[in-house]
């Protein structure tokens, strides 16, 4: 129960783009097309997945055991940064065809302050390895809902009549506030 | 701490950095250099259009095969020769394809409807339901346009797309997207090469017409004023518009279903409008035609099957020699068909234009006599269409049918066709009720005599066409009906004096539908006749196959030559037939229409394929777009065709009499059109509304 408590909470309640404010930057850049925002959203969930579980394990067996938790931050950057590149070659390698469907999203995740935010989280909250797996893999969840929930929304907003100044990002960070105000609704139903 | 702090994050970075330069060992993935290459001669703009995920995705194609040096939609000639530089290919000149809106009706939509997004077309019809009638085709939102990367498509005057074909790159975005498959992306020598589908978009007009002209589309064409549009559409499916436009008697209009309203749109005024209106203007329009292939190929016959055949092999590249019997091409267009239908200045100048785009012709040469299928094998043409037409008369088989002054329909018209004397008498009798019978009769009477035409049958039981049985009437040919000669009367000298004939009356439908005639006996009676002119039906003279007595190709119980139906392949492989040959007399539209159809399977054969025709070819009506009534469809007068000369003059001149549409009257006539699709059709804006011609465009 505490689990399935633990998902909900990471997708709904807590959802890391419009609870958490984080990964606001690739949210608006990729929200334009409920295509793209499908593959950064998968990539996402499956980056964050792995990027938690080997920095639970560095913080687990290096950091701490050292007292060297005020390294987190950058340890953590470092460990992301080298892991996304160990996976596009890995993919590139193994599976050919999931490499090129994520294309250009596996560079940007780098980038993407949400896995580490993830990744941070989990250290933050005390999670156990398998706890932080699913939080982790639930928080992904919770982007690729975001993503493509103003994925669709912008797309017919497109088709609407807007003044001219608001079209674009500006109407787009509008209505990822009115969905985040939208979210606070799940707030108390889990933590 | 200090040096724990930097010697764990040195660590972490070594070890990083060690799993990289190891992973990039282990993992590395060889590139062929070629891809690079490759990828920078593409023309860069990542469209997609090849179906490759951008030129990157299309060089790695390229090089692992899976792609031609033609891959790049938008780079062009150019472009591919660069490409088969490096990859070491032989590059040939392709095909210009552009995306081809047909968007009319589309495919079944359900079948083939993908959801791809809330901006798609199907979306938007729901969300906000659409301002078109038509439950199929075009929903007129412009997912296609926001599709073209390239500015090719934009929504026209009547809210379908419209295509700049100097723009289009053949990327195939536009298509992929449309959820109604109103949009193709074609090349030239397949839309000549393709049969109408039951899966195409099929107006009624469309499955009737023997030559599978896309009615709909060139009038919709003449009703944006783009005349030439309207008359390559025609050409993608004959090559006489001219001709067809004055003597095709029209069984597109018998199943228009604006005549449920009123009556049909007159479908063969238009198309004889946008012909005249290229030959008024003096100059040709060009004809586009597939890069050369050497391929030789036998037209025996010059008549419009040959014409036909001729014609469309030379656009698909190849290159065909027309041999006819005849001192000039046209057959029965020629020799049949009386000036006062078909100028022969018409005709020249239209069968001039075929010729022009490079068909040879060698005339006067007899099937059979001057040359055989074998001299034609020796010769070097790889593949034969034999279209000689049905020339053969049958006969009464009554007495004394051998008297001078007796002869056959087409005869005659041949010899007035030749500028020949014709020997005609004063009292001419034409037996028979078809349109060679009828063209024999005005023809006789434009020479000055009295002329009664003799059927077995009723009025109502003629095949003739209605205007032409109305027009000699005018003209002042008698009609005697349900009588039928039963004896020619000679004098001395073997010349025809009076023809017998008995009394007929009607008695049970026979095979065709027609009410058989019954002889009343003892009502014999005799006419004086100084002439009599038979057009009781023609039949091939098949003669000219055999050699030494032995045929090699196969006849059918009619009397014509046996051939697959839907690619006109005889017995011998490399010999096609069609027009009269195949099926007997017929109409031109139809000989226009089996000479695409050989000239398509001829095309798969010098290619190396078997001929073949789709599984789901449409062969008869498709009963289920057949409507009993259209409402919500006002009333709007039919133009009328104007008649060059009047009536009382008629008789004394061979001048044409039929003139064509102006512009203002085949505006409105385009604007009667009820742009019929598969099972739809364009309703008025409001029941019982008129039509005014402003507001033609915005009901379309």
């Amino acid at each position: 129960m505490d689990y399935f408590v633990l998902v909900i909470a990471a997708i709904f309640v807590n959802n890391i783009v419009l609870a958490q404010y984080l990964g606001n930057c690739p949210f608006i850049g990729t929200s334009k097309d409920s295509g793209v925002a499908l593959g950064m959203g998968l990539a996402v969930v499956f980056v964050a997945t792995l990027a938690a579980v080997i920095t639970w394990c560095v913080q687990e067996y290096l950091l701490a055991p050292n007292d060297l938790d005020y390294l987190q931050t950058i340890a953590f950057i470092l460990v992301i940064a080298a892991l996304v590149q160990f996976v596009e070659m890995f993919l590139k390698k193994a599976i050919p065809p999931l490499y090129k469907s994520l294309g250009i999203f596996l560079p940007l995740i780098t980038t993407n302050c949400a896995v580490l935010g993830i990744a941070i989280i989990c250290q933050r909250e005390e999670f156990g390895l398998f706890e932080t797996f699913l939080f982790s893999m639930a928080s992904g969840a919770g982007f690729l809902l975001a993503l493509v929930l103003l994925a669709g929304i912008r797309e017919r907003l497109d088709l609407s009549r807007v003044p001219m100044a608001m079209r674009g990002t500006p109407l787009g960070l509008v209505m990822a506030g009115l969905m985040s105000l939208a979210f606070f609704a799940f707030k108390g139903m889990a933590s | 701490m200090i040096t724990a702090s930097v010697l764990i994050l040195l660590g972490i970075g070594f070890t990083a950095a060690v799993i990289l330069a190891v992973a990039s060992k282990l993992l590395y993935v060889y590139e062929d250099p070629r891809i690079a290459q490759v990828e920078g001669v593409l023309a860069g703009a990542n469209c997609g259009g090849c179906g490759f995920p951008g030129c990157a995705g299309a060089a790695q194609g390229v090089v692992d095969g899976k792609a031609g040096a033609t891959v790049c939609v938008i780079g062009g000639d150019a472009v591919a020769e660069k490409v088969a530089a490096i990859m070491g290919l032989e590059f040939a000149s392709m095909e210009k394809q552009i995306a081809f809106v047909d968007c009319t009706g589309g495919f079944r939509a359900e079948e083939v409807y993908r959801y791809a997004g809330v901006k798609d077309c199907r979306a938007q019809h729901m969300l906000y339901s659409g301002s078109k009638m038509c439950p199929e085709g075009c929903l007129g939102y412009g997912t296609c346009v926001t599709a073209c990367q390239f500015g090719a498509i934009e929504m026209g005057p009547n809210g379908y797309p419209v295509v700049d074909p100097n723009l289009c790159t053949a990327c195939g975005g536009c298509e992929q997207v449309c959820p109604r498959g109103v949009i193709t992306i074609w090349g030239m020598s397949a839309r000549i090469t393709h049969l109408n589908l039951e899966t195409d978009c099929l107006a009624p007009c469309r499955q009737r017409c023997p030559g599978q002209i896309n009615i709909p589309r060139y009038i919709e064409q003449v009703s944006r004023g783009d005349y030439a549009g309207a008359l390559e559409t025609i050409r993608e499916r004959i090559p006489m518009p001219l001709s067809i436009g004055r003597v095709c008697p029209h069984p597109c209009e018998g199943v228009c279903r604006r005549g449920h309203v009123d009556e049909p749109v007159g479908i063969n005024m238009i198309k004889r409008f946008a012909a005249d209106w290229e030959m008024n203007s003096g100059t040709r329009l060009p004809i586009p035609c597939a890069p050369d292939t050497g391929r030789k190929v036998a037209v025996v016959g010059g008549g419009p099957a040959g014409l036909s055949c001729a014609f469309f092999l030379r656009r698909l590249g190849h290159s065909p020699t027309i041999f006819e019997s005849m001192p000039k091409l046209g057959g029965q267009l020629r020799y049949g068909i009386p000036e006062y239908r078909l100028p022969k200045t018409v005709l020249d100048w239209e069968i001039q234009g075929i010729l022009d785009l490079g068909i040879d012709v060698r005339s006067e040469q007899f099937f059979g006599k001057d040359f055989t299928l074998d001299t034609l094998r020796e010769e070097g043409f790889e593949a034969v269409f034999l279209g000689i037409g049905a020339w053969m008369n049958l006969n009464l088989r009554i007495d004394n049918e051998d008297a001078e002054g007796v002869s056959t329909g087409t005869e005659f018209l041949t010899k007035v066709g030749l500028g020949m004397e014709s020997g005609i008498g004063k009292k001419v009798v034409v037996v028979g009720g078809g349109n060679t019978a009828i063209d024999a009769a005005r023809t006789s009477v434009r020479l000055g005599a009295d002329v009664t035409l003799m059927y077995r049958r009723t009025r109502d039981e003629m095949p003739a066409n209605i205007e032409e049985i109305v027009g000699a009437e005018e003209e002042g040919v008698k009609y005697l009906f349900l009588a039928a000669p039963t004896r020619i009367v000679k004098d001395g000298d073997g010349r025809v004096t009076h023809i017998e004939h008995i009394r007929m009356k009607l008695g049970a439908p026979d095979q065709s539908g027609r009410r058989s005639p019954i002889p009343v006996e003892g009502s014999e009676t005799l006419m004086e006749a100084d002439t009599v002119y038979t057009a009781i039906g023609q039949k091939p003279e098949l003669s000219c196959l055999y050699e030494n007595g032995v045929c090699q190709l196969e006849e059918t119980r009619w009397r014509t030559l046996a051939a697959d139906p839907d690619t006109l392949q005889t017995a011998m492989p490399h010999v096609f037939t069609g027009g009269d040959m195949h099926t007997g007399p017929a109409l031109v539209i139809t000989a226009l229409g089996e000479g695409r159809k050989a000239a398509r399977s001829i095309h798969q054969y010098l290619n190396g394929e078997t001929p073949h025709a789709a599984e789901r070819t449409q062969r008869d009506l498709l009963p289920y777009t057949m409507f009993t009534d259209v409402p919500d469809v006002g009333y709007r007068e039919r133009s009328e065709m104007p008649h060059l000369i009047e009536c009382d003059e008629r008789s004394c001149t061979f001048g044409e009499i039929e003139g064509a549409l102006d512009e203002v009257q085949a505006k409105h006539e385009t604007c009667r059109c009820l742009r019929c699709g598969l099972t739809c059709y364009n309703r008025d804006m409001a029941e019982g509304q008129e039509c005014a011609s402003g507001d033609c465009v915005k009901n379309q």
